[in-house]
């Protein structure tokens, strides 16, 4: 037997040292850096293309009337603007960095389930071009709203629904075994003395997003199939008439959906959690904390998925239950804040631009937090139930919180990928760019929201016209401001600065042991951890 | 550990990933254009699309798990990589579980909440008064609010039949693992086969009871929010027993003409038994809560 095993290791020993060439790289890797940047290409991708639908959208509420689009094609760019950002910008973007970091974070030779990896990554370019061609067919593409809210994405839904189940589900598939090879390589491959608790907590955030991930992904599978044969195959499972009822949808949506939202906030914690201590010159005050916090931010994620739903008619004590686990959310995320807080209380900071977005982060988060705390409380709910305030609310979490987070996370280890450091000028025109044009944009929305302005309707009433205007020319700015990245992207991968290995004064951890731009593998042999 | 760490084994570039990933997109938009046409009987090339991605998965597991077999059979593979894939077969087997859970969360919801309410539970009285007086809440719902009437499957008889069939067929299983491990090749191949005897009669009898189902009680697919449940429940198990037996055919074609597998390594097999004893318990679930309850 040893003759035949010395043949093929040899090879691949021989094979190992660098990238192969040309298109078959990207097509037939199985390396976690590859598989990182393409992961993260495609987001950023996915994060043109779905803010193009949200500029459609603000230039047809740019004023009141219909004038732009048809109100049809208004609800198709509301529908897929939401699918794309969700499940083709902000997850990708964290499977991206989980990717590239996780194992330089553990000292693992890679991801464990390397060929999986790269089958993870390539079915997303092929569900998202099902997902978009559909827009193109005859009656147009989904148009209920990403939560596909039954009837609407049953009875009343047009021909389009069977892809974006589809879609839906080999995004799935894509996503759970992402999130599997993520839990596998952090459980099997730490390298020697790299316990749990002294994980770094990107590692750790990741750690409870894959099982969130895991556990579920197979939910929205489900309700999918059911939209599915609800619509053609005569099922009722959403409809009174057969003895079923719409509110069954969105339990189960629900269900997947809100863990679903921490699954693309957790991550985030874990960058600023990176970020902030190096910048403060001081180590994270609270690790233990932090990892307790995002543990119970997770399971309590399981029990409060119905105050998506105050207004359907559940019982008082069902509301009540769902109100208090959701208000107690606010206990470990409040945990977070502080401890982050407390990390650059006395620290020596400096302010470049990642620690400009992650300061961003904790001030804008926090409010999205806040607003999340007025939409809990259920008689208040009644009242901004379906308005711009929970537009509002939701893109504070989302775009100042983990799109704002990922930008950070760019800027902080782009060094250690491409080997340069980044324009910082540029990078701090990007920085307040965004910064001033995504409150002017999301801002006003909790007024005209408080005001009674629904969501998802092309047109409204008179009196809001003036936040409307000014919302729309904060859209613009930061779609424009995001050219700025690209710009500064590409900058970086060509040249500039040469960058140190450990690329910031204060950075601590493995992977800032290791060569910048990072080898293609970086640790063959497992570091000691002491 | 950190000796065995050395040799993790990262393979090589692969190119089945990507013919996996093309056979879904082939499987998803074949898949998405069938349904359409199926429903509204066009005529389209959804149906051949869908087949084709299916063919094309196949031969993509085929030689992604011929690689493996051969990376395995050459010693690439340490003791840390046989734990990542264990880690990972429980991870999928944990997915599938919240997949089925989906399901039975609409089975129960469906018994204890929507029914109830149709008929005025809760603080509905009026919604039943105004949209359905003439509604009675019951399970198994023979008659919807919308006025489709069915008959219940009965269990007695061939469900408990098969309840029985695929419980020995987990013992069976059990038994060809204990052979395994004690080097017994004969008891191996011998209960291994009748655990897949065993798995395609019960598919078999499945099959009968569906043709029962519709032809004799009028119970279907679309026959109200008891033959939903009924039929994505069961038809969801069946393909993961569909699944499984072929899982443990492939086993037992490795065992009997190629000697695959040894007393101390056998993770396919192991894996192949741990899918087919959770359909087992999911079907477990299933005969108390969807046929006997």
């Amino acid at each position: 037997m040893s003759t035949v095993t010395t043949d093929p290791h040899a090879h691949a020993e021989h094979e190992h040292h660098g990238p192969a060439k040309g298109l078959k790289r990207w097509l037939y890797t199985t390396n976690h850096k590859d598989i990182g940047t393409l992961y993260l290409l495609f987001s950023l991708l996915m994060f043109f293309i779905g803010g193009a639908m949200a500029m459609v959208i603000r230039a047809e509420l740019f004023q009141p009337g219909l004038q732009i689009v048809e109100p049809n094609f208004f609800n198709q760019m509301t529908t897929v603007h939401g699918l794309i950002m969700v499940f083709g910008a902000v997850m990708p973007a964290f499977t991206g960095l989980a990717n590239w970091l996780i194992p330089m974070m553990i000292g693992a030779p890679d991801m464990a389930l390397p060929r999986m990896n790269n089958w993870s990554f390539w079915i997303l370019p092929f569900a998202f071009s099902i997902l978009l061609a559909s827009l193109f067919m005859e009656g147009g593409g989904p148009s209920f709203g990403w939560t596909f809210y039954a009837p609407l994405s049953t009875t009343y839904s047009n021909d389009s629904t069977a892809l974006f189940v589809f879609s839906v589900h080999i995004m799935g598939i894509s996503s759970i075994m992402g999130a599997i090879n993520v839990i596998v390589t952090i459980m099997n491959l730490r390298a020697p003395g790299m316990t749990y608790m002294k994980m770094p907590l990107f590692v750790w955030t990741w750690f409870i997003t894959a099982y969130l991930l895991i556990a579920v992904m197979p939910v929205l599978a489900g309700v999918v199939t059911m939209v599915l044969t609800d619509k053609y195959f005569g099922t009722s499972f959403f409809d009174a008439a057969g003895g079923g009822d719409p509110v069954l949808f969105q339990h189960i949506f629900w269900f997947f959906g809100h863990p679903e939202v921490y699954i693309m906030i957790l991550p985030a914690f874990g960058i600023i959690s990176s970020i902030v201590p190096t910048f403060s010159r001081k180590p994270l005050f609270g690790y233990a904390s932090m990892v307790y916090a995002t543990s119970s931010i997770a399971l309590l994620s399981f029990l409060v998925w119905a105050h998506h739903m105050f207004t359907t008619g559940m019982p008082v004590a069902a509301e009540l239950f769902f109100m208090y686990c959701t208000m107690l959310i606010a206990v470990p995320t409040g945990v977070k804040v502080f401890n982050w807080v407390a990390t650059m209380w006395r620290g020596a900071m400096t302010f470049e631009v990642p620690m400009m977005f992650s300061l961003a982060f904790i001030v804008l988060f926090t409010i999205g937090g806040f607003s999340g705390l007025m939409l809990a409380i259920t008689p208040a709910d009644f009242q901004y139930h379906d308005t711009y305030f929970v537009v509002a609310h939701f893109h504070y979490v989302l775009v100042t919180g983990a799109i704002f987070s990922i930008m950070a996370a760019a800027y902080y280890w782009l060094p250690k990928w491409t080997g340069h450091m980044y324009d910082e000028t540029l990078g701090q025109w990007h920085f307040w760019c965004s910064l001033i044009s995504v409150n002017v944009l999301f801002f006003p929305m909790h007024f005209v929201g408080l005001a009674g302005m629904p969501r998802r309707i092309p047109d409204y009433a008179l009196q809001f016209a003036d936040f409307n205007a000014l919302i729309s020319i904060g859209g613009f700015a930061f779609g424009l401001s995001q050219l700025l990245f690209v710009w500064l992207v590409v900058k970086c991968i060509k040249g500039g600065e040469k960058a140190t290995d450990q690329v910031w004064e204060g950075a601590e951890g493995l992977e800032w042991t290791i060569a910048s731009p990072a080898p293609y593998h970086s640790f063959t042999t497992p570091p000691e951890i002491k | 550990m950190s000796d065995k760490y050395e040799h993790y084994y990262v393979p090589e570039q692969s190119p089945w990933p990507i013919v996996g990933a093309v056979a879904l997109f082939m499987i998803a938009f074949g898949a998405g254009n069938y349904v359409n046409e199926v429903t509204k009987d066009q005529p389209g090339y959804g149906g051949y699309l869908l087949l084709a991605g299916i063919a094309t998965l196949i031969f993509m597991l085929v030689g992604w798990f011929r690689n493996v077999i051969d990376e395995s059979m050459n010693g690439l593979y340490s003791k840390q990589m046989d734990r990542s894939f264990r880690q990972c077969m429980s991870w999928f087997i944990f997915s599938e579980v919240m997949f089925f859970a989906a399901f039975f969360g609409a089975l129960f919801y469906a018994r204890m909440i929507a029914i109830p309410w149709l008929d005025g539970a809760s603080n509905n009285a009026s919604t039943a008064a105004v949209l359905w007086p003439a509604f009675e809440a019951a399970w198994p719902l023979l008659k919807t609010p919308g006025g489709t009437e069915t008959q219940a499957m009965p269990w007695q008889g061939l469900p408990l039949y098969n309840t029985i069939i695929l419980l020995i067929s987990s013992v069976t299983l059990h038994f060809a693992h204990t052979g395994l491990e004690q080097n017994k090749r004969g008891q191996l191949k011998l209960m291994l086969g009748l655990t897949i005897l065993l798995g395609s009669v019960f598919l078999y009898l499945q099959g009968v009871e569906y043709v029962y189902a519709y032809q004799e009680l009028g119970l279907k697919l679309d026959s109200g929010i008891y033959g939903n449940t009924f039929f994505l429940l069961t038809g969801f198990h069946g393909l993961h027993v569909t699944l499984g037996a072929v899982f443990l055919l492939v086993m037992f074609l490795r065992i009997v003409l190629k000697n695959h597998f040894t007393a101390h390594k056998h993770f396919a097999f192991q894996a192949a038994a741990w899918y087919w004893h959770f359909v087992d318990v999911v079907w477990l679930c299933l005969f108390v809560f969807v046929y006997v309850l």
